[in-house]
């Protein structure tokens, strides 16, 4: 179960936002661009400083004063940009999170790059990209999974194959994933829930019809 | 026989330099190139206030401070038994502060060119920031990197003012090449001179050219 009670004051608005979210639970955020997503999933990460109170099954990520530096987090973090390190190779990108071979090479087989294990970024496609910063991100066994848009930049059929990696590797590990998405069918085919975010608060919509159409 | 003392000492004082300021420079560079902090524009300026001064305004400054008589160098000799003022450890400080505007630039300008992304993946990775400083920051600057250490060096092997001011001439100790000829042209000595010379033009020429190329094969192997 993780409790998230947190504000931060931004330029015109604040984020102010209350949410529970159950342990193994797959949601989407959704929302019009600039409503604070990622300033959320920054903020969960521990990357962007705020007020408030999150709690991860018990163990205290932020109170008051005392927050966990990211490296204490169990997270993993898809960005839209990869942030792979280009000066190291493909299995070296992984093991540089945890020195776990048998892991690295169970995920490279998952996201199906096990050949390009030695390949450097820069020699790789987009979607591959994102598939190698995937992979990357599990290696820490994370408990809490963010995604921010991580398809956005990709064409529809590499998109389905992803989709179809994030649901595979998100129930195998069992993380509380929470992912930032514009795209219905995406929310409708990986989400179990949905919240949508308007200048820095949740507002509650009930079903969204479209996702719902989907999802039947 | 020419006495190459004067130029071994040049390169030794050179090569000590640069690895302490690169030491010094890190934290700095990498705070300046993230900070937002409003006394950003103040270090900067003083960072690059050794490009501007005339070294004899440095040399004099340095001079004042290692007196043995002034708070700091009565400080560090009776702390550390450290004597400042015509010594090489002297030398080596006033060229890192002499130099460090060429060190803590090019750091400075190559993090502020990675994206911020790479370095918060490494910590999300959950690595600390020195172990994201030697696996992910600096081999993604290397040009940056090798523009400041080779810069750094050269500049310090062709330093004469301060060292003049600071270190005096005091031979196998502080008579750096750059002061020798000084002394050898004073003393009509041109023959000596020239030999001198010739092997510091020789020497900096080849550094020069070797920083150009590799920068030219970074590039390449990088785009």
């Amino acid at each position: 179960m993780m409790e998230i009670s947190v504000r931060k004051e931004l330029g015109h608005w604040d984020l102010e936002v209350d949410l529970k979210v159950e342990r193994g639970e797959f949601l989407a955020i959704t929302g019009p661009s600039g409503s604070g997503k990622t300033t959320l999933l920054r903020i969960l990460a521990g990357l962007e400083r705020a007020e408030g109170e999150i709690v991860v099954d018990g163990e205290v990520w932020l109170r008051g004063r005392r927050s966990l530096p990211p490296q204490k987090r169990s997270i993993g973090f898809l960005f839209q940009e990869y942030a792979l390190f280009p000066n190291m190779k493909v299995i070296e990108n992984l093991l540089f999170v945890a020195d776990d071979r048998k892991l690295a090479h169970h995920l490279l087989e998952v996201v199906e790059l096990l050949p390009y294990r030695e390949s450097y970024p820069m020699e790789l496609s987009g979607g591959q990209k994102q598939r190698v910063a995937l992979a990357r991100a599990f290696m820490g066994r994370p408990r809490l999974l963010l995604l921010d848009e991580p398809l956005a930049a990709l064409d529809p059929a590499m998109r389905m194959k992803l989709q179809g990696e994030i649901e595979r590797l998100h129930r195998e590990f069992g993380t509380t994933t929470l992912m930032v998405s514009h795209d219905r069918g995406e929310i409708a085919r990986l989400a179990g829930r949905v919240v949508e975010m308007e200048r820095g608060r949740i507002v509650e919509r009930g079903a969204d019809p479209i996702v719902e159409a989907v999802r039947r | 026989m020419i006495d190459l003392t004067p130029l071994s000492l040049s390169f030794k004082l050179a090569a000590v330099t640069t690895f302490f300021l690169f030491v010094v420079s890190l934290p700095l560079a990498w705070w300046l190139s993230q900070t937002r902090s409003p006394l950003k524009p103040f270090l900067e300026a003083v960072t690059a206030l050794p490009i501007v001064l005339p070294p004899s305004v440095l040399g004099f400054y340095l001079l004042v401070a290692f007196a043995p008589d002034s708070p700091l160098g009565a400080f560090l000799e009776e702390c550390c038994s450290l004597k400042l003022l015509f010594t090489f450890w002297g030398l080596v400080v006033a060229s890192m502060v002499y130099s460090l505007p060429f060190m803590v630039q090019p750091l400075q300008s190559g993090f502020e060119s990675l994206p911020k992304l790479m370095i918060e993946a490494s910590y999300i990775g959950g690595k600390g920031f020195w172990t994201t400083m030697w696996r992910v920051a600096l081999p993604n600057i290397k040009p940056s990197l090798l523009t400041a250490l080779i810069v750094t060096f050269a500049h310090t092997v062709g330093e004469f003012g301060v060292v003049l001011m600071v270190g005096g001439s005091i031979p196998g100790e502080t008579k750096v090449a750059s002061v020798a000829i000084y002394e050898l042209v004073e003393q009509l000595d041109y023959g000596k001179a020239h030999i001198y010379s010739a092997i510091m033009l020789g020497i900096s020429f080849i550094v020069l050219a070797g920083v150009y190329l590799l920068n030219r094969r970074f590039k390449v192997t990088s785009s």
